[in-house]
């Protein structure tokens, strides 16, 4: 090392210095798409701190920086998992049904804000929203038309659904059982991940400590009924979304982690029974190497707090599984072709971070809903990732890049002074109560605007190579008769069903909750008979409340 | 100038982006103007009763949802209604082109798209407002 350190030091007083001096750099200062400085050169003297063993390990062994299994994507790819859903159940199972045929390997729902918030088409806060940012579900009804023609034994299903988590995952169940699939067949994720709701994504609609009973419920039902269910994909997505840099997200969504576990060991369960089917989900954003660095950093992170806080034995409970969506923020409205390559770039970066599925973003959602074609090249630049472009050949290709395990390195370490401070409030449930997560992300999304506004941050065909705006023509519309159809339907169920045995099962529901039983249960009974969403969360929200949300 | 001028931003019907309501409040606010934030999920009449009793100059509608086209009306409408529609009245976020001119006819001023700078939005305040 000695050797090296000479070495070094001479190259950079005979060499670079001088070189720097007659011609000058690029920039004052070189930073990353997070604002963290980068030098010149990377060198083993930047490796010094780090053991390989210890620190790196090899792909499947702890701490699985390296990657989560001990061949990757040599024995199967990563899912590609397109997030799609939009208007009617009947709409949205025929996208499904495109994608599939394409060559897409998972599904991923969208559903509408209502859905998403608990209520239902014809509800006086849904109006104007129904089927606009994804699937209208009302009951059980609509979920059989969803998945009509696609048999749940054989796809795996992940759902952007997070306050009424329960509900959807009940009538998933439902239509399996129709299906005649068994429950231990079913494959999927549901996001589940209420914390980010209120920092950075709003769909929220109980208060903090019943929201996060709502989950414990599924954890418990899911160890017991569901074992190859993920019951929660805790996002940094939106965390990012919401304008945080790398490691925030990193740290605010390995926190938000956390938080869950301490709940589920709060009501007793042991954790080797639910932290295996704990899933992620991360952004992938512009920054090449740092994104790579941030993906590779979160598997080491999560195991070592996994192994050494939490004491799991089992080596699942500290492998930090992942779905990745390239970043809805870095498209662009401006010159909106140019979002191909940047998609492109990002997912990239998620496939060389040992990602286990991931959305590719299409080219026009700066615009509006994506179009048919949109959707089918952004699945292409997965396709052309994983079979022309070699990387997914060997595993963790950028292992042993001077820059890359450096800067994994210290993301690791950034985060958890991140941690630290979160600890200090008395967790995150507590942080984000205080604020504090929503200012530290606020202030970033301020700053990063700020640098594109002075041109510091680039951004191709906003701050620099502009053009006047060149439109493109298609933008995918919503049957504005759809909201009216969605209604009728709904009345039709409602009139057409028991209503006793719809009153019997709103009253179970109401007792489990004052009664601290496992929700789970009384929910799934009750979508059997076709009641509604909304009628399931009324009740929940007659018991729980509702969360207010503060302006910080 | 800025000093003037009182600005809501407001978040109408369920969707819960508000980044960008917030980088521009806090842009506005930057730029000498009085700025009120309504928070998510406002109600029409929760942002028109707010836009008459902050007695507010201009309302900046944020929305990224789509529903737009059956929220804006109302809103405009409600202005009218009570005596408020002397505001000027501008939008932003996921809104598509397709959508500008029946949402101008409506007497909605401005539309902007993800990417404007803050300071294009402070100068159009300031046009439409006619302060030098």
């Amino acid at each position: 090392m000695a050797d090296l350190e000479k070495g070094f030091q001479e190259w950079k007083e005979n060499k670079l210095d001088k070189t720097v001096n007659n011609y000058g750099e690029r920039k004052d200062e070189f930073k990353t798409g997070s604002n963290r400085p980068v030098k010149a050169l990377y060198s083993p003297l930047d490796l010094e701190d780090i053991d390989y063993l210890d620190d790196i390990n090899f792909p499947g062994q702890f701490p699985y920086t390296r990657g989560v299994y001990p061949t990757m994507y040599r024995s199967r790819l990563w899912t590609m998992r397109q997030y799609a859903g939009f208007g009617t159940a009947k709409e949205t199972n025929e996208r499904f049904r495109y994608l599939l045929d394409h060559g897409q390997t998972g599904l991923s729902v969208a559903f509408d804000l209502p859905t998403q918030i608990g209520y239902d088409s014809d509800h006086e806060m849904s109006k104007g929203e129904v089927g606009r940012v994804g699937v209208a579900i009302d009951t059980l009804a609509d979920m059989e038309t969803l998945f009509d023609q696609i048999p749940l034994d054989k796809v795996s299903t992940s759902m952007t659904i997070n306050a009424p988590a329960s509900v959807l995952l009940a009538m998933y169940i439902a239509v399996a059982e129709k299906q005649g699939v068994e429950k231990e067949k079913l494959s999927g994720t549901i996001q589940n991940d209420i914390l980010k709701e209120y920092i950075a994504r709003g769909t929220y609609i109980f208060p903090p400590e019943p929201s996060l009973r709502l989950i414990t419920d599924i954890f418990e039902y899911c160890s017991q009924e569901l074992p190859s269910w993920n019951t929660i994909s805790i996002s940094g997505y939106h965390i990012r979304e919401a304008g945080s840099d790398a490691v925030q997200e990193l740290a605010f969504t390995i926190a938000d982690g956390i938080e869950y576990v301490e709940s589920a060991l709060s009501i007793g369960m042991d954790v080797d029974s639910f932290a295996p089917r704990l899933s992620f989900f991360f952004n992938g954003q512009m920054d090449f190497l740092e994104e790579v660095a941030k993906f590779r950093a979160a598997r080491r992170l999560w195991a070592e707090i996994m192994k050494e806080r939490f004491g799991a034995e089992k080596a699942k409970s500290c492998m930090l599984r992942f779905h990745t969506q390239t970043a809805g923020a870095a498209l662009t409205a401006q010159q909106p072709q140019n979002n191909i390559v940047r998609v492109a770039i990002q997912a990239l970066a998620a496939v060389l971070g040992g990602t286990q599925s991931l959305h590719t973003n299409s080219f026009d959602e700066a615009l509006g809903l994506p179009t048919e074609e949109a959707a089918k090249i952004a699945l292409r630049t997965q396709h052309i990732i994983a079979e022309e472009s070699g990387v997914a050949d060997t595993i963790d290709p950028l292992a042993g890049s001077y820059y890359i395990e450096s800067m994994t390195d210290k993301l690791v370490d950034e985060a958890r002074e991140y941690l630290d401070e979160i600890e200090e409030l008395g967790g995150m449930a507590e942080a984000i109560k205080a604020g504090y997560v929503q200012r530290e992300i606020q202030e970033s999304a301020y700053q990063e605007q700020k640098a594109v506004e002075s041109g510091e941050k680039v951004v191709v065909g906003v701050n620099k190579y502009k053009e006047d705006s060149k439109e493109i023509g298609d933008i995918l519309k919503v049957d504005p008769n759809l909201e009216k159809d969605q209604c009728q339907q709904l009345a039709e169920i409602r009139s057409d069903r028991d209503s006793d045995k719809t009153e019997k099962h709103l009253k179970d529901i109401r007792n489990a909750a004052i009664n601290d039983e496992n929700l789970m249960y009384p929910i799934l009974d009750a979508v059997r008979d076709y009641v509604s969403i909304g009628e399931i969360c009324q009740v929940l929200r007659e018991e729980f409340g509702e969360y207010e949300a503060k302006i910080f | 100038m800025s000093e003037n001028i009182k600005v809501l931003i407001a978040k109408p019907g369920l969707d819960g982006h508000d980044r960008g309501a917030k980088v521009i409040a806090r842009g506005l606010k930057e730029a000498g103007m009085e700025v009120v934030y309504t928070g998510l999920r406002q109600t029409t009449e929760q942002i028109v009763r707010a836009a008459v009793q902050e007695d507010v100059d201009v309302i900046g509608l944020s929305i990224l949802s789509g529903a737009h086209s059956h929220l804006f009306p109302e809103i405009m409408k409600k202005l009218k209604d009570n005596g408020k529609d002397d505001v000027l009245v501008i939008a932003g976020g996921i809104i598509p082109d397709d959508d500008h001119a029946e949402l101008k006819d409506l007497g909605i001023k401005g539309i902007f798209k993800p990417g404007t700078p803050i300071n294009e939005i402070v100068e159009f305040i300031h046009q439409e407002l006619d302060v030098a």
